[in-house]
């Protein structure tokens, strides 16, 4: 490896979030951020081809080392390591609601899901899955909430294209012609064969 | 109560149908979970039994914890209603009335799915371990007891030793003794024409006495019998016999 690649993955190594491409380039003055690429492509070539119980993930927005999933059983039997609790139906339907439709509102949130959010938008922000990211311009101007970089990182994901889109879902909204009586858009919504 | 146990009765035979809210997320959740058990398409809903099989699945919750459920309890109801309003076939501009109902519920199934994908993410996104996560300590189970009846005793007597000895107070009732400061000062108004307030509280005043005084000094005051006059602020008071009225 590059004296580069050993430099961004002895950073990689004492990080404990995920690390931007334009962070690690702050670590070499000379470096350019496709120099960083290219050291990043190289240190994750190198554990792949040397079949490293770790692996360079790309998540979050940056990248991580993470340990193989093979090896978490054996991790969390010994007890080095344990999972964060899982969440509930309520706080993944609520964090669905968000990552698709941020900005947005609470009222929003709750008429989508049909219950009261208080509780676990609190939930949510305590995990820091999700942020205020600002004030909607309706009466009273509630709190709009979005997702946050650590959310990425819970679901593994580079960056919010990565959520599945629409049209990938078993049951995307499509509009359908022959329906019932009214053909009004609402009711000429149905589930579209998978 | 009596418009959420009607639909058991209307229903009658319908089978035994238990619900447990507590693993449902929402109303919406418990509705699709209808419509599944009677294989129903969303887009065209029989209201009035599903209304009725809503009501009778959130029958037994108690209902501060169901001001949802119940929200959309109303909302069935009121449907059902107006799905019985007679209408004609050609009518134009009639508009169904699940409509609405029906967007919600795709809707909400679509976050349902992407809920479930989220759910299937974070577990695999679990199965790899990142450096410098510090995991929280695991919980570990209190020891169990094991004590014999002399520790016991110990721990009682230590518990008993601990509890401060109730303080006692001994509640003794001082009426004031206003008609003898009346006689005293009366008395002393006999002797003198003037006298200070030092000489109507006599020589050791306790606080019941000051208070007694005070009062008899009001209470003559108010009769007439006296004068209480303070010449410049903070001065001595001075009680004199009130001349004008001993002269009449």
């Amino acid at each position: 490896m590059t004296p580069l690649a050993q430099l961004l993955e002895a950073a990689l190594f004492s990080a404990s979030r995920p690390l931007t491409a334009e962070e690690l380039c702050t670590l070499e003055p000379d470096a350019t951020l496709a120099d960083v690429r290219v050291a990043l492509e190289q240190i994750r070539e190198h554990y792949d081809f040397e079949q490293h119980g770790v692996e360079l993930a790309e998540l979050g927005g940056g990248y991580q080392i993470l340990t193989r999933p093979v090896h978490a059983a054996a991790i969390e039997r010994a007890q080095f390591s344990v999972r964060t609790p899982k969440l509930t139906a309520a706080a993944l339907e609520t964090l669905a609601v968000i990552a698709y439709r941020q900005p947005v509102g609470r009222a929003e949130i709750e008429e989508i899901r049909g219950v009261s959010a208080g509780g676990v938008l609190r939930t949510l922000q305590e995990r820091s899955l999700i942020e205020v990211v600002g004030r909607s311009e309706a009466l009273g101007r509630p709190l709009l909430y979005g997702t946050t970089p650590m959310f990425l990182e819970m679901l593994g994901l580079r960056d919010l294209s990565d959520l599945p889109r629409a049209e990938e879902l078993t049951i995307a909204l499509r509009p359908h012609r022959a329906v019932a009586e009214g053909g009004d858009d609402a009711a000429a919504y149905v589930e579209a064969e998978s | 109560m009596t418009a959420i146990e009607a639909p058991t009765t209307a229903l009658g035979a319908a089978p035994a149908f238990v619900v447990e809210l507590d693993s449902f997320s929402g109303p919406l959740d418990l509705l699709l979970h209808l419509l599944r058990e009677e294989q129903i398409e969303i887009a065209d809903i029989p209201i009035a039994r599903i209304a009725d099989q809503f009501l009778r699945a959130i029958h037994d919750l108690g209902l501060n914890q169901a001001a949802d459920y119940l929200d959309m309890a109303s909302r069935l109801v009121r449907l059902k209603a107006q799905m019985l309003l007679p209408r004609h076939a050609d009518e134009e501009g009639w508009e169904d009335p699940r409509a609405e109902l029906v967007r919600r519920l795709l809707e909400y199934q679509q976050i349902r799915e992407i809920a479930l994908w989220f759910g299937r993410s974070a577990e695999r996104r679990a199965e790899r371990l990142a450096r410098g996560y510090l995991p929280p300590p695991p919980e570990v189970p209190p020891p169990p007891l094991t004590l014999d009846i002399l520790e016991l005793l110990q721990a009682v007597e230590r518990v008993v030793a601990a509890i401060p000895t109730p303080v006692l107070h001994k509640v003794v009732a001082r009426p004031l003794d206003v008609e003898g400061a009346i006689q005293r000062i009366e008395q002393l108004l006999a002797e003198r024409g003037e006298i200070a307030w030092r000489d109507a509280l006599g020589p050791v005043p306790t606080i019941v006495e000051v208070l007694s005084t005070l009062l008899a000094l009001l209470e003559l005051a108010k009769r007439g019998t006296l004068r209480l006059n303070q010449p410049a602020p903070f001065s001595p008071m001075v009680i004199a016999r009130d001349a004008s009225r001993s002269a009449a």
